[in-house]
């Protein structure tokens, strides 16, 4: 976990542009939240997120081309790099293996409770 | 509100776009109105609005806000902050270099800081005079009868007055007369005290703004009433009020107290002036005036002031008053051919054009372009110092200068940084030097007799101390910044950079420079010392140990000098005691109208002349060739003359004992018969580097009576003896005045001040100038020392000895030195003859002082070089030849 600083918010931004894949802006981002895990992102959350992922050296950003729905602002699309992508893979892996440290029993108790 | 329907309000969006970060803010807001629009179509303007607002709120987060700085304006702060912290750690990395630049620089710049304050306070002189602008004296104006030149007299008649107080009194705002100053006594009850005063018109308290301490500026309507300063107050009254008070002027006028003024500054006409009494006070105490003066055109005794009124010009007044000025008849042939004419003498002209241009030496204007003259060179010395060290030192900074030239620094960035660098330096001396120049401003006053002060509130002076830094520090870094520049990048990058025969050429001519400026500053002030005691060793002819003199100052000395002499002389200290119509230390009257045997008819010589009584000779210690003193058993001695040896010289007698010579009174043809009996060796009466004038000594005035008692202290009575007894006479015979005597030798002494001023000037600022260029010549010894520390190491090792090497590295330097002594030898020459020129009585040149200035110099770069010299000679070969 010290190795790939990454928050939780954090991290679903960061898998949200990998799987918007070079569609990744702003709204774009965060619809694909909104209507893939149904909860209300606002902007100043998802902004603040993307600079501190940029910052990390997480994502790069590249401007594109402005709209007519953005009046004629720029969009800016985000990237994943490598150094991102081993941060994505070090998250995933520590909770698999912690996954896979759990022993069958717990797991069999929560679903028995639940 | 909402400049285009599809925009949420602007006043929102102006909101965002101030406080989010520039960089994200165009793609953001992007993001906003694309958002924005989708919830328009979805739930109307209204709510999109609301969200708008919400989103925008929520955007308000640490990551997204920009930094406090309001704007990044493009600007090269960051540049100089970094000039002056490269500037700074290279001062810090050579303290020594720091502290002789720095030194060096702030004993010029305080040099320059007092020499202009000097000179801002001779150009402040009258000014604290309200009316500055619109006051004149009135004088009159001629041709002279010699030179062709301007005379010029603020002296006037009496009628000259009244006509310009009745008939032209319309042109004036303010006009008022004055008597010529004079010391007077003032007593109240026991105390007594010797004040100097005018009397005058009513008018000239408001005309002169008097600053008053108590009382108002109309307090002289009342004829029976004065005006004191704060000084006299204070030494009659003490600490009392003293309004309403009765005084008691020379003993026989009571006048009342009503009101007391500010002391003049320093710096202005009236400075001396210690009280202000009534015009109608003068003419009651003195009768003569308006019995014989008031109509008479010839008896010239008062001063006229007028102030204009505003936006009046000062010419075509003086045009309109011409007709005041009349003759009488036995003038106006001369008057015409002379053309006297009446002249408005305004006040700004006071200072630097006094009315006295008899004496030459006397001249403001020249007084203060030596001194700013010194001041610049003694800046310009310690400029000079800064520029050799910056330069000698520029291999340590030759990779600095290549780096920032590879890395992109064009030359004009360069030269900024070494400006910047130099106004560190001289911001740091100019510090130094404010303290400095507060330290030594008492001792300066002290030298140069003025009351000169730091002005620390003063605006003015800020704002001249920061150009004056910009000044210096553009003076002093321009050669180092042109020079520095210039490296080229590659070979001192390379690591070729080697200064030449041809880099250190400029610095060899600054020294000489410098060296020239000192000697002859050293040179200046020897010659001025010379002159002094040339002048002081000259033959006086007379005694002046021992002697004292007392002024009549009021009428009640008058009728009792038998008395008085008979009691002193029964004191046993005082030896002789005579009379004399003016001090012995001046010449205060002339006459011509003389005529005696072989006279050339066509020039009516001048001949200055002083009455005195009996055994004046005797009390004086005159110094006879010839003839006798007068005697006071041989009767017809009254008709007796006895002259100087000038006068003999002048009157071509070979044998002048005897001759008849015959005096005849301009006024009313009286012609007067004298015998010569005496002849005595010249005396030094007035300047004593002035010829002595012909002099002619008789018993009797024609006018006046004798008003200076002239006592010899007995030899064998030290003076600090005799005095008390003296004094003791003096209080019981006229208790009405106090007892205030003056030394002759003092008096004498008195008349060299301005040239001991001069010299002491000249000497302060050769020895600064001297320590600077010592100085500067010790840094770069020190650092030749330092860049030759291989050179001397295989040299010792090849067997070279300490004197040698000693000899080696000093030889540059004397020869420099020897250079700028030769150089200066003929400057200083013809700049001390010129000003020998303003005396007659003058000291020759010696060829001794220029060997002995020259042998100084030598000597001194000697000591000065030899240490670094001896360390750097006595160092360890293996040691310095190691360190690669």
């Amino acid at each position: 976990m010290k190795k790939y600083q990454l928050g939780e918010f954090e991290e679903i931004v960061l898998l949200t542009i990998a799987v918007l894949h070079k569609e990744a802006y702003g709204v774009g981002i965060k619809t694909e939240i909104e209507t893939r895990l149904g909860r209300n992102v606002s902007m100043g959350a998802m902004h603040t997120a993307l600079v501190r992922l940029e910052e990390k050296g997480y994502i790069r950003s590249f401007d594109g081309e402005p709209t007519k729905e953005r009046m004629g602002r720029p969009k800016k699309y985000f990237q994943i790099t490598a150094l991102g992508k081993k941060a994505m893979e070090y998250s995933k892996e520590t909770r698999d293996s912690l996954w896979n440290a759990i022993p069958k029993v717990a797991l069999k108790v929560k679903i028995i409770s639940a | 509100m909402r400049t285009d329907p599809h925009m949420p309000p602007d006043f929102l969006l102006r909101f965002f776009r101030w406080f989010c970060h520039p960089r994200l803010r165009d793609h953001i807001e992007g993001d906003l109105l694309e958002v924005y629009g989708l919830n328009v179509k979805a739930s109307g303007r209204k709510m999109a609005d609301i969200r708008f607002a919400i989103d925008v709120m929520l955007l308000l987060r640490p990551a997204i806000v920009r930094d406090l700085q309001f704007d990044y304006r493009q600007n090269t702060y960051g540049m100089y902050k970094s000039y002056l912290k490269v500037g700074w750690r290279n001062l810090l990395r050579s303290k020594g270099y720091s502290l002789i630049n720095i030194t060096g620089l702030a004993i010029g710049m305080s040099v320059a800081i007092l020499n202009g304050l000097s000179i801002w306070h001779e150009f402040s002189y009258n000014k604290s005079f309200e009316n500055y602008g619109r006051i004149a004296h009135v004088a009159e104006r001629g041709l002279n009868r010699e030179e062709g030149g301007q005379w010029m007299g603020t002296t006037m008649t009496f009628p000259l007055a009244t006509e310009l107080m009745s008939t032209y009194r319309q042109h004036f705002k303010r006009i008022s007369r004055t008597s010529w100053d004079g010391d007077y006594i003032l007593s109240s009850g026991e105390t007594n005290a010797s004040a100097r005063g005018l009397y005058v018109d009513n008018e000239f308290p408001e005309m002169f703004s008097f600053k008053m301490v108590s009382g108002n500026r109309s307090g002289l309507a009342d004829p029976k009433s004065m005006l004191i300063s704060a000084s006299v107050a204070k030494t009659l009254f003490g600490n009392t009020d003293p309004v309403g008070e009765i005084v008691l002027l020379n003993n026989k006028v009571e006048l009342k107290i009503s009101g007391v003024f500010q002391d003049f500054p320093d710096n202005s006409k009236f400075n001396a002036l210690q009280f202000v009494a009534p015009w109608e006070v003068f003419l009651s105490s003195n009768p003569w005036i308006e019995q014989r003066a008031t109509n008479d055109w010839r008896n010239h005794f008062l001063k006229i002031y007028v102030e204009l009124e505003d936006g009046q010009s000062i010419e075509s007044i003086q045009q309109i008053i011409q007709p005041a000025l009349k003759f009488a008849p036995e003038d106006q042939e001369k008057a015409a051919a002379m053309q006297t004419h009446l002249y408005l003498y305004p006040m700004r002209d006071w200072h630097f054009h006094p009315e006295s241009s008899r004496n030459a030496r006397y001249n403001p204007i020249l007084m203060i372009k030596l001194v700013a003259m010194i001041g610049l060179f003694v800046l310009i010395l310690a400029c000079i110092n800064f520029m050799n060290l910056s330069t000698a030192r520029s291999e340590k900074r030759a990779k600095e200068v290549g780096i920032r030239k590879t890395i992109g620094s064009v030359r004009a960035q360069l030269v900024q940084q070494f400006f910047s660098e130099s106004i560190l330096v001289v911001l740091f001396a100019f510090m130094l030097a404010l303290v400095l120049t507060n330290a030594f401003l008492p001792v300066f006053n002290e030298i140069a007799t003025k009351q000169v002060r730091m002005p620390w509130t003063n605006g003015y002076f800020w704002s001249a101390s920061l150009v004056f830094v910009l000044i210096t520090g553009l003076l002093a870094g321009s050669y180092p910044a042109i020079y520095l520049s210039s490296f080229n990048p590659i070979n001192t990058l390379k690591g070729q950079f080697r200064t030449g025969r041809n880099a250190t050429t400029p610095r060899k001519v600054l020294v000489v420079f410098q060296f020239c400026i000192s000697v002859i500053l050293i040179i200046a002030t020897m010659i001025v010392y010379q002159q002094i005691q040339h002048a002081k060793d000259r033959p006086v002819g007379y005694d002046r140990e021992g002697l004292i003199m007392v002024q009549k100052k009021s009428g009640e000395f008058y009728g009792k000098y038998d008395v008085l002499r008979n009691q002193l002389k029964n004191t046993g200290v005082v030896s002789e005691v005579s009379e004399s119509m003016g001090p012995v230390t001046e010449v205060v009257s002339g006459n011509n109208g003389w005529d005696w045997r072989g006279r050339n008819p066509n020039v009516d010589e001048s001949f200055a002349t002083l009455s005195v009584s009996h055994l004046h000779g005797k009390t004086a210690g005159w110094q006879f060739i010839m003839g006798r003193d007068f005697d006071i058993t041989q009767a017809n001695d009254s008709s007796g003359l006895v002259i100087n040896e000038s006068a003999m010289k002048f009157m071509g007698l070979k044998d002048p004992i005897g001759e008849p010579v015959t005096w005849t009174w301009w006024r009313d043809k009286r012609k007067m018969e004298y015998k010569i009996i005496g002849v005595v060796r010249d005396m030094v009466m007035d300047s004593p580097y002035a010829p002595v004038e012909p002099t002619i000594f008789y018993l009797k005035g024609f006018n006046g009576n004798p008003n200076w008692i002239n006592i010899r202290i007995n030899p064998e009575v030290a003076a600090s003896d005799a005095l008390p007894k003296i004094e003791r006479v003096f209080r019981q015979v006229i208790p009405g005045a106090p007892f205030e005597y003056k030394f002759v030798d003092e008096e004498y002494g008195m008349k060299f001040g301005k040239e001991e001023r001069i010299g002491n000037l000249a000497l302060i600022f050769a020895v600064l100038a001297v320590i600077i260029s010592a100085l500067g010549l010790f840094g770069l010894a020190s650092f030749t020392a330092e860049r030759r520390t291989k050179e001397i190491g295989i040299r010792k090792v090849l067997g070279a000895s300490v004197a040698n090497v000693w000899g080696m590295l000093s030889k540059d330097f004397v020869m420099l030195v020897v250079i700028s002594c030769v150089l200066s030898a003929p400057v200083s020459w013809y700049l001390l003859s010129k000003w020998l020129e303003n005396f007659s009585y003058r000291t020759e040149i010696s060829i001794w002082t220029f060997v002995a200035a020259a042998a100084g110099a030598v000597v001194l770069t000697l000591l000065t070089v030899s240490y670094q010299a001896v360390r750097a000679a006595l160092a360890n070969p293996v040691r310095s030849l190691r360190s690669e």
